[in-house]
């Protein structure tokens, strides 16, 4: 490509990393546009538009929003980071668990059920505490510990009478007696570029929730388990969580695909903005093509 | 400088050097969450409540 690579980047709100995202474009004297994805429209039969773009990266704070954008980006072949089917693997638990679970890779026992009747007889079985999450969700919300059969019976009646269709998947993990930590390893392309423990007194360890962060060393083990994750789900901008289990060691919690870093990046001191735009830069000029993996 | 009216209370503040249209500030006085619409002139408007499915 002898022009200079032209950038979109979608987000839905401007949170701090998109500032960040924005200021790394800049500073590298990029050719880019900030699209708010509530202005967005895309014709079907018309992709014209959206071929003045390399490459579009992806910050929409909706997971539906940026979901469907990338499903109609990518059936145009225009590069996006990260692609479809990392947003859709990432974007819901229970294809995480399914994926990680097909590539051997450690995580939290999982169950799923679609009635409180049997969601409560996988529970009874597993053995309590258990934690039930909502298979689209992030920031920790509605996650919810259950520690006996009154309480499952309580929040499972809760869910199918007040929650969404969504709500009626339910998704059962075995609660992990953490310390007081978690670890959160940032991925560009295929590589780890920095990871932080959380630390919270909170079982939920959620930075958006009040966890701090503290530099965590990326040790060979840490790096051998996600770059399993990374050849499982598919190489982009990643942030996977990883709990340390006191017997089974690390387990892969979840990934994300739309990761924050205004804990990471100035708790690591690592250039994490930069290093998406040069990523989204390389992914424009072809030299990295992230390939959809088969799901 | 630039002086913004909360369209919640109609507290006066001054939005932070470096604020950009789209960024989400918090009005010192009620507390509410508040989205830049525009600089010039500027204008706040209350922000979009977060939904189910947002997140990272």
């Amino acid at each position: 490509m002898s022009r200079r690579p032209r950038i979109g980047v979608m987000y839905s709100r401007l949170r701090v990393e998109e500032k960040w995202i924005f200021a790394a474009l800049e500073r590298r004297g990029i050719d880019y546009e900030r699209l708010d994805d509530r202005n967005l429209f895309f014709d079907l039969e018309d992709p014209g538009p959206w071929r003045r773009f390399d490459a579009v990266l992806a910050r929409n704070i909706s997971y539906t929003r940026g979901l469907y954008a990338l499903r109609v980006l990518n059936a145009w072949g225009i590069p996006t980071v990260n692609t479809a089917r990392v947003a859709e693997v990432c974007g819901d638990k229970l294809a995480t668990s399914a994926v990680l679970a097909a590539a051997g890779i450690p995580q939290p026992h999982t169950r799923m059920a679609f009635t409180p009747e049997a969601a409560l007889q996988a529970m009874e079985e597993m053995g309590y505490p258990v934690v039930l999450k909502p298979v689209v969700g992030s920031w920790g919300r509605l996650l919810a510990k259950i520690n006996d059969r009154d309480a499952a019976e309580a929040v499972l009646e809760h869910r199918a009478t007040l929650g969404s269709v969504q709500h009626q998947v339910f998704y059962i993990q075995e609660y992990i007696d953490k310390p007081g930590r978690d670890i959160r390893v940032l991925v560009i392309g295929e590589e780890p570029i920095a990871a932080i423990y959380r630390h919270s007194e909170h079982w939920i360890t959620n930075t958006a929730r009040g966890g701090r962060g503290e530099v965590c060393p990326l040790t060979d083990e840490l790096v051998d388990l996600v770059q399993r994750v990374v050849r499982a789900i598919g190489p982009g901008v990643l942030a996977i969580d990883i709990l340390e289990h006191p017997q089974r060691g690390y387990l892969v919690n979840e990934v994300n695909h739309t990761m924050e870093f205004h804990t990471a990046q100035p708790v690591t001191g690592v250039d994490i903005a930069g290093a998406i735009v040069d990523y989204v830069l390389k992914v424009a000029r072809g030299e990295t093509v992230p390939q959809p993996i088969a799901f | 400088m630039v002086e913004v009216i909360c369209p919640e209370c109609e507290a006066q503040f001054e939005l932070e050097p470096g604020t950009e249209v789209h960024e989400i500030v918090v009005c010192p006085e009620c507390g509410v969450e508040l989205e830049v619409i525009s600089l010039d002139p500027p204008q706040l408007d209350l922000a979009p409540m977060e939904e189910e499915d947002w997140g990272e």
